[in-house]
């Protein structure tokens, strides 16, 4: 990890040298030393391969559609980034949680918030909430399912190191053990050769691969927060204790001050937002 | 009276080489007849033709005067009665002695295991090697060995029995308890087809010697005719030649 | 001889001037043996914790309490590592064996038979194992399969199957083919058939010799196993992945790793005493260093 970042960082500077060099006369609002990044007048951000919708669309951030897209792009913007300054790195969704120095400025793909994931790497205030929720097949059993009790004896699938499949395991405790992907692609494959019959995931997630993904799926429901279970705060990923975060945080903070989250969340995500209630008794 | 064997203008090539050619040779029934000859003379070809070891590529072979080589026969049949020893033996190595002996018994005869044990026990003590009946091959001297392979192929009771060289890969001092054996077999109404380099046991046993040369038949007739008083050229060659 | 000595003197009987030599060497090396040994130990307890970061790898790699926390979890998830090696095993062998006698069958009418296996076992040890596990643990039951016959463990121990026999059904051929023709010379002379021939004195030769490459295709087996976690199961190997993400923690893979380890290296130690005893019994006296 750390021989990676120190080459990634060599050709980075070699790069960024000639970069500043012919851009002279440039923004000079870029980063200064309190807001450092890997690499000069560039702010790296990771993201998954593939990123999925509709956190990121046709699996090209630079496009600057998607919600997480967009988010990174205003917050570039808000710490003095032209978009044409923001690199983007892909990393595996695990990689970018392992302790060590990082290829990216900060990472996002819907990392959740956790304590145990703070230890090895800091993360920015949340830029979105929102809880775990469960796809199964329409004319599945339990397709109007309304409570957890309902739900034991079904055989589920996540994407192992996650909070979904930590969900399954210590709230809903079904009475089979779950099957662990090492990603969503994964269980939803086995999700549509009916080896599992539900995926547990976050919302947003849920209800693209309903809407889009699988044929015949629809979001059975989603999980409240509750002291068990805290919902999931998305928050970008950084290399521990990195100064950017709490530039990161300032930024965030003004979006969402000025109604620019909000109308992010608007465009991306109002149709991936409602689905009834599961209780967790 | 038809013989027991008969080649009939066998012809046998490997590939270029032509080993046995248009031979010809009948073996009257219970006879002992020695093939002697030099290497690549076509002896053991020959006994291999006869068992069906090797395909003849043209001529005939007969069995009590029915056609045994024609292609497309089964050979299981002739092999039940026609057995063979081989010069290096090959005695199952992960068999015993006894087990040896009884798999051809149980699986082709259909014998009973019971059955099949008591008549290898029998043949062991009749050549005296009943202690080695559980005893496995790596652990007998070649002499032992060969007699077990004797006594292998004996258990199958079959009409005519094979011999190829079977004391060449011997030390001299072991040749003696073999030969021995074979002795014991003639008499007992098995025809015996012998090739061999042990020219005095030739001459003591045999009822005919057959001498071949490059795949035919130079010379055969009795023990004392042949070795005493050869009439072909080729023969006396090779008896001089082998004789000092 | 020497020995005669001991029954008339009741001394130690004395050694002859090659035991005397051979034992001196023989003390020489076990002492350059030992003391190497023991340097090089002491190179490793005293100098690797004195590297700059030793305390991050010990606390990332070889953390006590996290051993303690993820062992019972990774026991129980290596049992089904266990398992699927136990049923698929069996599988292989048998596959393996039909493979190989169909492509070592002589009859000119098997000519079809003899090309399938040789393109089954070009193929199938022509991929990556990986994608044997996705293509048949997820493309298979894909097709429509009820449960439970769609489950990956059923699919994924299949695909593991087919490509193992592959490569065990080459080892099985070269070990057919390491029986001397005369064998089957003087097997069938005694009118037994091509089949009985094959399966009560070729077989049983055949496998005999090659029982150590064979158990070498099992060692990596038993690793290989753990892909069948690819699509879905959660076996060891899985277990630890969530483990240390979950703990922000490498000793789990560490734990793992032994337990892999417990198992496999008495099965690397069988296969090299059988190696010797074969050895011993088919080559004859060893020649002098």
């Amino acid at each position: 990890m750390k021989q990676r970042s120190l080459r990634v960082r060599l050709i980075a500077f070699g790069a960024v040298a000639m970069l500043g060099l012919a851009a002279c006369g440039g923004t000079d609002d870029t980063a200064s030393s309190e807001c450092p990044t890997i690499s000069e007048s560039t702010l790296t951000i990771g993201t998954g391969n593939p990123a999925y919708e509709p956190w990121v669309v046709g699996d090209a951030p630079e496009s600057k559609e998607g919600f997480e897209a967009a988010v990174a792009y205003a917050v570039a913007a808000e710490l003095g980034y032209n978009d044409d300054q923001v690199v983007w790195v892909r990393t595996g969704f695990d990689e970018a949680i392992q302790p060590g120095a990082k290829n990216f400025d900060f990472n996002l793909q819907q990392y959740s918030i956790t304590e145990e994931r703070k230890a090895t790497v800091s993360f920015s205030d949340p830029y979105y909430s929102t809880n775990q929720a469960l796809v199964a097949f329409a004319d599945s059993p339990v397709a109007n399912a309304t409570s957890v009790s309902e739900l034991k004896g079904l055989k589920f699938g996540a994407q192992a190191g996650t909070t979904s499949l930590e969900f399954i395991t210590s709230v809903i405790q079904p009475d089979a053990e779950p099957f662990a992907y090492d990603d969503n692609a994964g269980a939803k494959a086995a999700l549509e050769a009916k080896q599992i019959d539900a995926i547990v995931v976050d919302l947003p997630t849920a209800l693209y691969i309903s809407a889009v993904e699988i044929e015949g799926s629809k979001v059975v429901g989603q999980f409240p927060a509750s002291d068990v279970a805290p919902g999931d705060d998305f928050g970008m990923v950084f290399d521990l204790d990195n100064p950017l975060a709490a530039c990161v945080n300032t930024a965030l903070a003004a979006l969402a001050g000025n109604g620019k989250l909000a109308e992010i969340e608007n465009e991306w995500l109002a149709a991936y937002t409602g689905a009834p209630v599961i209780s967790l008794d | 009276m038809t013989p027991k064997v008969s080649l009939r203008g066998v012809t046998k090539s490997f590939g270029a080489n032509t080993v046995l050619r248009n031979l010809s040779l009948d073996v009257a029934n219970g006879e002992v007849v020695s093939l002697i000859g030099a290497s690549g003379s076509g002896k053991t070809t020959l006994l291999r033709c006869v068992n069906l070891l090797e395909q003849i590529d043209d001529g005939a072979v007969l069995l009590d005067g029915d056609e045994i080589s024609a292609i497309g026969l089964d050979p299981n049949p002739v092999r039940r009665r026609v057995g063979i020893v081989f010069q290096s033996f090959n005695l199952f190595p992960h068999m015993s002695v006894a087990r040896n002996i009884t798999l051809a018994l149980t699986k082709v005869l259909g014998q009973s295991p019971a059955d099949a044990a008591a008549q290898a026990g029998d043949l062991l003590r009749r050549f005296g090697l009943a202690e080695k009946a559980d005893v496995y091959p790596d652990q007998l001297s070649g002499g032992q060995q060969q007699r077990v392979a004797i006594i292998r192929a004996l258990a199958m009771r079959p009409e005519v029995l094979l011999l190829d060289e079977i004391t060449s890969a011997l030390d001299p001092e072991l040749v003696g308890e073999v030969l021995d054996v074979v002795r014991e077999l003639k008499g007992s109404g098995i025809t015996l087809l012998i090739a061999t380099h042990e020219m005095a046991f030739a001459r003591e046993i045999s009822d005919r010697v057959c001498f071949l040369h490059t795949g035919t038949v130079a010379e055969i007739g009795t023990p004392s005719q042949v070795f005493s008083n050869p009439q072909d050229e080729r023969t006396q060659q090779f008896l001089r030649r082998v004789m000092n | 001889m020497a020995r005669g000595l001991h029954r008339r003197t009741g001394h130690q009987p004395r050694l002859t001037t090659r035991q005397e030599h051979e034992r001196r060497q023989r003390r020489r090396s076990s002492f350059i043996a030992a003391a190497s040994t023991f340097v090089v130990l002491v190179a490793v307890v005293v100098l690797v914790p004195r590297m700059p970061r030793w305390d991050r790898v010990k606390q990332s790699f070889f953390d006590v309490d996290q051993m303690r926390d993820s062992f019972p979890r990774l026991i129980d998830a290596f049992w089904l590592d266990v398992k699927i090696f136990a049923w698929t095993t069996p599988a292989i062998f048998g596959l393996a064996l039909l493979i190989a006698l169909a492509r070592n069958s002589r009859s000119p009418a098997l000519f079809p038979v003899r090309m399938l296996a040789a393109a089954y076992t070009d193929v199938m040890r022509g991929v990556p194992v990986i994608l044997w596990i996705y293509l048949v643990g997820f493309g298979v039951p894909g097709l429509g399969i009820a449960r439970p016959f769609n489950s990956p463990l059923l699919w994924g121990s299949v695909a593991l199957a087919m490509t193992y026999s592959g490569y065990v059904a080459e080892v099985f051929r070269a070990g057919i083919d390491s029986v001397h023709e005369s064998q089957r010379a003087a097997a069938r002379s005694l009118g037994l058939s091509s089949t009985q021939t094959m399966r009560h004195v070729v077989l049983p030769q055949a496998i005999r010799r090659v029982v150590p490459p064979l158990l070498n295709d099992l060692v990596s087996l038993q690793k290989d196993v753990a892909l069948v976690s690819l699509i879905g199961p959660i076996e060891i190997l899985r277990q630890a992945g969530i483990d240390k993400s979950k703990f922000a923690n490498f000793t789990p893979y560490v734990v793992a790793a032994l337990i892999f380890l417990s198992v496999t290296i008495p099965l690397t130690r069988l296969t090299d005493y059988l190696w010797h005893r074969e050895r011993r019994r088919t080559s004859g006296t060893r020649v002098a260093p």
